[in-house]
């Protein structure tokens, strides 16, 4: 494996969620999926094209908001950001998948399909947290 | 218990999961000596040619898998739009899924302009696509269509960079057929000798690239018609037995005849109406 392009591509990336330990659908290591945890596993993606698809849509905001500020000004992409996190703020209770539809218009998702509409589709996510406890979660209480 | 503590929101999107557990099983596979199994070869004869009025695209029909012919008359032209088509090299599923979105989002896209889209705005679509998934998404295009600017011809390749030529090929028979159109492209062709040169070139490819074979597809785009002829041509159609090699009846003689007869008795006969709706 060629590390020495992996680590550059790291250094690069600004990790969303970082690569992390991989817990599994039932909350423990998944080892038949992800093999033996250890240290190298956790830091390496596992394939080429992992680090810039977890980051790709804040690549690409970070792109457009800095085009945004040079033709426009620093006022646009403040306003924009602005309102991405208020259409972001509509959600279902913490354990409902909301179907994002003001942010999406925001975007423009709306009026394109690509493949996350149609491969592992949030919306058609068979599992769903513990109702009682993701509220919790999200006010605070735990 | 299937519900979790806390969930995270899943992302939509390529599944990576199954990457390092693939990585995993592979180290443990070469221990033992065997290996997992590899990528199957893929062949095909595609191009395109720009002629007076229009464009015509070509591809041989002939799927490959390794040393196995997958399917004899697989179809390689995809829908994109009324006026755009695209013809598919690579990995055959890759290039079926590319061309569907981009033709989904070309039709979102015209139904929000009110508009024919042009080729310009597929090419881009599909360019932005494919080199955002570097090179992993096995899709070698050759887009062809015609719209309000005339018309246009690209060849796209896997990781994302296009061609904007009068001609163009594809595949792994894409030399062969790239010599018939270096020898015989003329500018302004008119739409008979196009269709005659694309038939040449993929016949070129059928019969001297093993990845290619079968039948001739072409897809004449011209302005306000489409003309999807597929087949075109049976370039090599399977021989024709001459002789007959079947026994006349009573050549063999019949030297002792028997009929026993089943002896059955009738308990109950009912009549029911067919449904022949």
């Amino acid at each position: 494996m060629n590390t020495r392009g992996l680590r550059s591509q790291l250094k690069d990336s600004v990790p969303v969620t970082g690569l992390g330990p991989h817990v599994g659908a039932y909350g423990v290591q998944d080892t038949l999926r992800s093999g033996f945890s250890s240290v190298k596993n956790e830091l390496l993606p596992s394939h080429a094209l992992e680090l810039s698809e977890k980051n790709f849509q804040l690549n690409q905001d970070k792109m457009n908001f800095s085009t945004l500020r040079n033709i426009q000004g620093l006022h646009a992409p403040l306003k924009l950001q602005m309102e991405y996190r208020a259409a972001r703020q509509i959600q279902r209770l913490p354990f409902l998948q909301s179907s994002n539809l003001a942010l999406d218009t925001l975007k423009g998702n709306d009026e394109s399909i690509s493949f996350e509409d149609i491969l592992n589709d949030p919306a058609q996510c068979e599992m769903m947290g513990e109702p009682h406890i993701m509220v919790e979660y999200k006010l605070g209480l735990m | 218990m299937a519900t979790l503590s806390v969930c995270q929101p899943p992302f939509g999107g390529f599944s990576f999961e199954y990457c390092k557990r693939n990585a995993v099983l592979a180290a443990e596979v070469a221990k033992v000596g065997c290996s997992i199994p590899a990528a199957r070869k893929t062949g095909t004869t595609i191009c395109g040619v720009v002629f007076k009025d229009g464009i015509v695209l070509g591809a041989d029909t002939r799927a490959t898998e390794g040393m196995i012919v997958a399917d004899k008359n697989c179809s390689k032209i995809h829908y994109i739009s009324p006026n755009i088509y695209c013809c598919g090299a690579g990995t055959a599923a890759d290039t079926e899924m590319t061309t569907q979105i981009i033709s989904s989002n070309l039709e979102l896209h015209s139904l929000s302009t009110g508009r024919l889209p042009l080729v310009a705005t597929a090419n881009r679509m599909l360019k932005q696509m494919l080199f955002r998934y570097q090179g992993h998404i096995g899709a070698a295009l050759v887009l062809g269509g015609v719209d309000c600017n005339g018309p246009h011809l690209y060849s796209i390749y896997p990781h994302g960079s296009t061609d904007k030529l009068p001609y163009v090929t594809m595949g792994s028979g894409s030399l062969a057929a790239m010599a018939v159109f270096e020898d015989r492209y003329e500018q302004d062709m008119e739409e008979e000798d196009a269709k005659r040169l694309v038939r040449d070139a993929i016949a070129a490819g059928i019969f001297n690239d093993l990845g290619s074979g079968s039948n001739i597809d072409l897809c004449v785009i011209t302005k306000n018609k489409v003309d999807y002829l597929r087949p075109h041509d049976m370039a090599n159609l399977k021989g024709i037995r001459t002789g007959n090699y079947k026994y006349k009846r009573g050549t063999t003689g019949v030297l002792l005849k028997t009929v026993t007869k089943l002896d059955l008795e009738v308990v109950e006969e009912t009549v029911q109406t067919m449904d022949t709706s």
